[in-house]
C-alpha cells in the first residue's frame, strides 16, 4: 500500500491536469460550435476570438466547458474519449475489422517479434564471435559501439522502399528495421556478459583443463544471462519503435504506425491518441513479459533476489 | 564479375592483415587499436563500391559510395540548410529544454519523498514507451516548423534524463551525507558540494543516451510534416523520388552529426568526471 498510494496519486493528478488542459485547448472550436447552435457566447464572432488567449476565453465562458470534453475532432481529446475509443476499437469491433486496434496491433506486433528474434539471434552470434576472435573484436566492436550514436531510424524509409522495389513487401521490411534496432544493444550487452566472469573463474576452469567449448557453455554463457536480459528489455522496446516507424514512410494502411499516420492526415485526434496508448500498452506488456522471463530464469539459476 | 572477385580477394587479404595485426606482437599499441577498425571499415566501403559496380546494381537500389560522396559535395548548401533546420534548431533546442526541465524536476523529486515514490515509477514506465508516437500530435499543436520537433525532442529526452539524474542523486552513501550534516551543511551546500558531483557519471550517462534520442526524435518528427527543409523531410521526399544517393548523403550527415554530438558530450564528461574510475587510465 505504501508503494502504490503515491503512484495512484501522481496518476490521478496527471489525469486531472489533462482534463483541465482540455478546456483551454478546445475552447475555440467549442465556442464556434456553440455560436452556430445559437447559444450566446462572449465575445461574439469567431474572428474576434481568434487572437484571444485560450485561458481568457475559457474563463469568460464557463457554460461551454462541458462541450470542450465531447468534441469529434478536439485538439486535445479528454481521457474518457480516448478510453472509450480504445474500448470501442478493441472489444466492440471484430478482430478482423479494419477498424480494430487489435488487428492493427497484431500487424505491428508480428513485425516486432520477427525482427526482435532475428536481431537477438544475430546479436548473440556476433557477440560469441567477438569474444572468441581478437581480430573480430578489434575490427567490429568499435563500429558496433559507434553505430549506437547514429540515428538508425533515419534509414527506415529507405529500407522499406528499396525492399519494395526488389519485390519484398509486408512483414519482412519492417522486421528488418526492428532487427537492426534490437541487434546492437544485444551485441554490446552480450559481449559484456560473456566477458563478465573474472580471471579467477577462468583460471579455475583452466585447472580443470576445460576446453574452450566447455568454458563457453559452463561459465561464459551462464554468466552472460543477466546481461542478456537487460539488453533484451532495451531491444524489444527498440524493436517496437522500429516497426512503428517502418510503417510511416510507405503510407502503410495496416499497423499502429499507419493508424498514427492516417489519424494525423485526417485530423482524427482521438484515433491518434488511442493508437498511441495502444503502442504504450503493447510496449509495457512486452517489457513486462521479458522482465517476468528474466525473474523466472534468474531464480531457476539461483541468481534471483 | 572480375570486380566482384577482386572485392572478395581484397576482403580475404585485408581480413588476414587484420588477423595478423590483432594477434601480432604490436596488438596492444594505440596505432593498431585505431588501425584495425579503420582497415575493416575501409574494406567494407571498397567492397561495397566494387560489388555495386561489378554487378551493375541500379542506383535506385544501392548507390556506390563514390556517387554518395559526389552528391554530398554537389548538394552541400542543401545539406547544410537541412542540418541547421533539424539539428541546430530542432534537436539542440529541444535537448537543452528537455535536459533542463528534467534537472529541475529531479531536484523537486529529490526534495520530496512522496514525489520520489510516486513520480519515479511513472517516469521509468514512460521512459520505456515509444514516445516518437507523440510526433503527429505535437506537429498538430506546434505547427510544421522546428518548434514541434523541439517539443518531440523534449518529451523524448525528459524521462531518460529524469530517471538517470534521480538515480545519480541517490548515489552518495549515508555516511557521506551524515558527514555533511556534522558540518552543518544546508541542503544546497550538500547538493552542490557532495551529491551533484557524485551524480555526474549518471547525469552524463543520461546526456549521452539523450543525445542520440534527440536526433532520432527530430528526424522522425519531420516525417509527420515539416517545412520544405530538414533532414527528415529530405529523406522522405528523396525516397519518394528514388534519389537514394541523396538519402544516403543525409544519412551520412546524420551519422556524423550524431557521433560528433555524442563525442562532444563524452569529452565534456571526461573533463568533468576525471575522478571517476571509468575515466582513469
Amino acid at each position: 500500500m505504501r508503494q502504490v498510494f503515491p503512484v495512484v496519486v501522481v496518476v490521478a493528478v496527471i489525469v486531472a491536469l489533462w482534463y483541465l488542459a482540455c478546456v483551454p485547448m478546445n475552447i475555440h472550436t467549442a465556442l464556434t460550435d456553440a455560436e452556430r447552435a445559437g447559444v450566446a457566447v462572449t465575445p461574439e464572432g469567431a474572428a474576434v476570438r481568434r487572437d484571444m488567449s485560450a485561458i481568457g476565453l475559457a474563463l469568460a465562458n464557463p457554460g461551454q466547458w462541458g462541450d470542450t470534453l465531447a468534441q469529434d475532432k478536439p485538439r486535445l481529446p479528454a481521457p474518457h474519449q480516448v478510453v472509450a475509443e480504445l474500448w470501442d476499437t478493441t472489444v466492440e469491433k471484430k478482430v478482423t475489422s479494419k477498424r480494430s486496434l487489435i488487428y492493427h496491433g497484431w500487424v505491428t506486433l508480428s513485425a516486432t517479434l520477427l525482427g526482435f528474434a532475428i536481431g537477438t539471434v544475430a546479436g548473440i552470434v556476433l557477440a560469441v564471435g567477438i569474444v572468441h576472435s581478437r581480430a573480430m573484436d578489434m575490427s567490429v566492436m568499435p563500429w558496433a559501439i559507434a553505430s549506437q550514436t547514429i540515428p538508425i531510424l533515419a534509414i527506415a524509409p529507405m529500407i522499406i522502399v528499396v525492399l519494395n522495389s526488389v519485390g519484398v513487401q509486408g512483414l519482412v521490411p519492417k522486421a528488418i528495421i526492428s532487427a537492426y534496432l534490437s541487434f546492437f544493444p544485444v551485441v554490446v550487452g552480450m559481449v559484456k556478459g560473456l566477458r563478465s566472469p573474472d580471471a579467477m573463474q577462468f583460471d579455475l576452469l583452466r585447472t580443470y583443463s576445460a576446453s574452450r567449448g566447455e568454458t563457453f557453455w559452463k561459465l561464459r554463457l551462464p554468466a552472460s544471462v543477466p546481461y542478456l536480459f537487460a539488453s533484451l528489455k532495451v531491444g524489444i522496446a527498440a524493436s517496437l519503435v522500429g516497426a512503428i516507424v517502418g510503417e510511416l514512410p510507405t503510407g502503410a494502411v495496416r499497423g499502429l504506425g499507419a493508424r498514427l499516420l492516417t489519424g494525423s492526415y485526417y485530423g482524427q485526434t482521438i484515433q491518434i491518441w488511442s493508437a498511441l496508448f495502444a503502442t504504450a500498452i503493447l510496449a509495457a506488456i512486452l517489457v513486462a513479459l521479458i522482465a517476468g522471463m528474466e525473474r523466472a530464469t534468474l531464480r531457476r539459476m539461483g541468481l534471483g533476489r | 564479375m572480375t570486380l566482384v572477385a577482386a572485392a572478395l580477394v581484397l576482403w580475404a587479404l585485408l581480413w588476414l592483415l587484420n588477423v595478423r595485426l590483432a594477434n601480432g606482437s604490436a596488438s596492444g599499441t594505440r596505432a593498431v587499436q585505431l588501425g584495425v577498425p579503420l582497415i575493416f571499415g575501409l574494406t567494407l566501403l571498397v567492397m561495397w563500391e566494387l560489388i555495386v559496380r561489378g554487378l551493375n546494381v541500379p542506383g535506385v537500389i544501392l548507390p556506390a559510395p563514390t556517387e554518395i560522396v559526389a552528391r554530398i559535395s554537389r548538394e552541400t548548401p542543401t545539406l547544410w540548410a537541412d542540418f541547421r533546420q533539424t539539428f541546430l534548431k530542432g534537436a539542440l533546442s529541444g535537448y537543452a529544454i528537455g535536459c533542463t526541465a528534467a534537472f529541475l524536476t529531479a531536484i523537486l523529486i529529490d526534495r520530496s519523498d512522496f514525489l520520489r515514490r510516486g513520480l519515479l515509477p511513472v517516469g521509468s514506465f514512460v521512459a520505456a514507451l515509444p514516445i516518437v508516437g507523440t510526433a503527429p500530435i505535437l506537429v498538430m499543436w506546434y505547427g510544421f516548423d522546428w518548434q514541434s520537433k523541439a517539443a518531440v525532442v523534449v518529451l523524448m529526452v525528459f524521462f531518460p534524463m529524469l530517471v538517470n539524474i534521480v538515480a545519480g542523486l541517490s548515489e552518495t552513501t549515508q555516511m557521506q551525507r551524515d558527514q555533511m550534516k556534522t558540518w552543518a551543511a544546508s541542503y544546497w551546500q550538500g547538493f552542490w558540494k557532495l551529491r551533484l558531483p557524485a551524480a555526474m557519471p549518471f547525469i552524463f550517462n543520461g546526456l549521452k543516451i539523450s543525445s542520440t534520442l534527440a536526433l532520432i526524435g527530430a528526424i522522425v518528427a519531420e516525417f509527420f510534416g515539416s517545412p520544405i527543409v530538414g533532414m527528415g523531410f529530405r529523406i522522405s521526399t528523396s525516397v519518394g523520388q528514388l534519389a537514394l544517393d541523396m538519402v544516403w548523403a543525409e544519412i551520412v550527415v546524420a551519422a556524423l552529426a550524431g557521433s560528433a554530438f555524442y563525442g562532444i558530450v563524452a569529452l565534456i564528461e571526461r573533463w568533468v568526471t576525471f575522478w571517476h574510475p571509468s575515466q582513469r587510465r
